[in-house]
């Protein structure tokens, strides 16, 4: 038994899972049609390379990784480009963001896919054909994967990957352990070649003894199977990562500084598809829970409409309200009628009865919950107060950004506060400031410049009239 | 009585050559001060304050030719920031040098242009592309918003378009909160 270590604070909310595990991964049918966002990964947007009434096959890129940090967007089945235009998007705000509209025939007919045997392949090939895969993490950040599989003369020791699965509702990484096992064992292996790395962790609430078996039974030898306690946010990347090594990761550092490097597992999953069939990342697992007569997971293609898939799960109502990702880190969708995308783990669809609407927020009594709460050794309270005040600068010196959102002083809080909601509104603010920093920076320095530039024409002028007459006194002479 | 004039005199000779040695040592390049305005001013290079850029109008805030409150873009936070720095007090923007106004980037209706350079000689960040008679366009990222391009167009081709809110510029809203800010 490997020895396990502990994180302070987490919370153990309602788990909701049982009822989304009842039957295997769903492949729902064929939309009419289908939005891709081509922003669907941190980074910079995928340019797109087709253009309207193109016919595009099944896995034909459509948006091509733009600069260092960003990921290709794949056509997820065959058909016809109806638009390139501005479209709603799954995000807070509810704004637009521009998306590849297309009409499937129906065919689902493949480009020609070009397997790698990884094993005799450069690491830097594999990478780059990761991000022509459009792969990113699929836990819910999205971050394209081939730059967290480059250890640049770091020495990554130990690969973990995540299948903790930690927030409420949310089962469609149990239902792929379960499922897909070898998928993800072989994914890992790939990974652990890229990286270099000595082991491999696979960290699993022990809430899914399905999974854990599964998991186990396909792993072998090629890694280990490590069942985590369940307490929320055990997923948390520096949280999994402190529970099996010991490992704090320090404020300001990554893990892969201290030699760990840590996926998720349908990011492993994604990988394997990718490098041993060629596939492309254009469809993905997601759990519809909540409000609905049959719960489940659905592979979905990426672009799939959210109301067509709720429909699907047994809930036929105009007005659905849902939740993206957990209860606990999701957000409201402004609306259901936007794209699944790769950052798509969930939707809960919310009623009264389910998510009851929260008190109104009373003082704060500075009990202390919230800090006995915080999986990130913060002090909530104090950045609270800082962030309530508009003080970004002193939230920012009690570390507002190594807050990872988990939500659970929000979940304590005997006051009803939105501590969560205030530490995003803090960072968002910070950084408009840092982006308006930038831009009179840069200014200043183009002003300076053109002054300079002035300036020196000047003198050039005058050089050159006072050669010219000191040229002509000298003829005359 | 010699003993404590020599004494005195002894430690006036050693601490003024170490105060000396100190100012040559330290010395600060150019003016700290302006460097601090400076960076607090938006340097959009727009004039409005009634001087050729940010830079000559912190120089003025550091000598006293000119008031903290003359910059319509810094608008009141600057204000404050100013007041911070300086130690005097908070005033409000003076409206003689203009109202503050959501960001705005110029806007070249390129049909209309005649590709006259105008706009490009007024523009303080060089954000203007465009050659003699040759069709002319604003460079976004460089733009900062000052308008000074706008009045030398003689065909008034040139536009100010607000910023609009967009998925990489959103901000989470402050939440909405019933306490009354009690505490």
């Amino acid at each position: 038994m490997r020895k396990l270590y502990h994180f302070n604070g987490g919370v153990h909310p309602p788990q909701h899972k049982s009822e989304s595990t009842r039957h295997p991964i769903i492949k729902p049918p064929l939309p009419e049609k289908l939005v891709i966002p081509l922003h669907q990964h941190i980074g910079n947007t995928a340019k797109p390379v087709v253009s309207k009434g193109e016919r595009v096959l099944k896995g034909q890129k459509i948006g091509r990784a733009e600069g260092y940090v960003s990921s290709a967007i794949h056509a997820p089945t065959s058909g016809t480009i109806l638009s390139i235009e501005q479209e709603p998007v799954p995000h807070p705000s509810g704004l637009r963001d521009l998306c590849i509209s297309l009409e499937p025939d129906g065919m689902e007919e493949w480009i020609e896919l070009q397997p790698v045997d990884y094993l005799n392949t450069d690491p830097s090939t594999l990478r780059n054909r990761l991000r022509d895969a459009g792969v990113v993490g699929l836990g819910g950040a999205v971050f394209p994967s081939f730059i967290k599989l480059n250890p640049s003369n770091r020495k990554i020791r130990t690969l973990v990957l995540n299948g903790a699965e930690c927030e409420p509702y949310i089962t469609c990484d149990d239902m792929l352990m379960r499922q897909r096992a070898a998928e993800i064992v072989e994914g890992a292996k790939i990974m652990r070649h890229m990286l270099q790395a000595d082991e491999i962790l696979l960290g699993i609430e022990d809430n899914k003894p399905e999974a854990i078996a599964a998991m186990k039974a396909a792993s072998g030898d090629e890694m280990e199977v490590v069942a985590v306690p369940t307490i929320y946010p055990g997923g948390g990347a520096k949280q999994l990562i402190r529970v099996l090594t010991g490992i704090e990761v320090p404020a300001g550092e990554r893990s892969t500084d201290l030699g760990v490097q840590c996926f998720n597992v349908a990011t492993a999953a994604s990988v394997y598809r990718a490098v041993r069939y060629g596939e492309p990342l254009i469809s993905r697992i997601v759990t519809i829970a909540g409000n609905v007569a049959n719960p489940g997971n659905y592979e979905a293609l990426i672009g799939t409409m959210i109301d067509h898939l709720i429909l699907q799960a047994g809930k036929n109502e105009e007005e659905n309200v849902a939740i993206m990702g957990g209860p606990m880190m999701g957000f409201d969708l402004p609306s259901v009628r936007v794209p699944l995308v790769k950052a798509t783990n969930c939707i809960i669809v919310k009623s009264e009865k389910l998510f009851p609407k929260r008190p109104a927020p009373m003082p704060c009594i500075r009990c202390g919950r919230c800090a006995e709460s915080c999986p990130a050794d913060l002090q909530p309270q104090e950045l609270y107060w800082f962030s309530k005040a508009g003080n970004f600068g002193k939230a920012q010196e009690y570390a507002l950004f190594d807050c990872i959102e988990c939500g659970c002083c929000s979940y304590v809080c005997p006051s009803s506060i939105p501590l969560v909601q205030f530490y995003r509104y803090a960072k968002s603010e910070i950084w408009a400031q840092e982006r308006e920093k930038k831009a009179s920076d840069l200014a200043r320095i183009r002003h300076d410049f053109r002054i300079e530039r002035i300036e020196r024409e000047k003198r050039e002028k005058a050089e050159r009239l006072a050669q010219k007459s000191a040229k002509a006194g000298s003829e005359q002479e | 009585m010699l003993d404590a004039i020599l004494v005195m005199s002894g430690l006036a000779l050693f601490l003024g050559s170490v105060l000396g040695y100190a100012s040559i040592r330290f010395h600060v390049q150019g003016n700290a001060l302006v460097e601090k305005i400076d960076a607090i001013l938006p340097q959009t290079q727009c004039a409005q304050c009634g001087f050729p850029g940010c830079r000559p109008y912190a120089e003025a805030i550091a000598e006293g030719r000119a008031d903290i409150n003359q910059c319509p873009p810094g608008g009141e936070a600057n204000i404050h920031k100013l007041a911070d720095l300086l130690g005097v007090e908070f005033k409000p923007l003076n409206a003689e040098h203009g109202e503050p106004k959501p960001k705005s980037l110029a806007f070249i209706d390129e049909s209309t242009c005649i590709g006259c350079t105008l706009c490009i000689q007024a523009c303080p960040v060089d954000a203007i592309s465009g050659a003699p008679k040759q069709m002319h366009t604003i460079i976004a990222s460089e733009c900062t918003g000052c308008e000074l391009c706008v009045a030398p167009c003689p065909v008034d081709c040139i536009s100010m378009v607000p910023v609009a809110e967009n998925i990489s510029n959103w901000k989470w809203k402050r939440p909405s909160y019933l306490e009354q800010d009690a505490a």
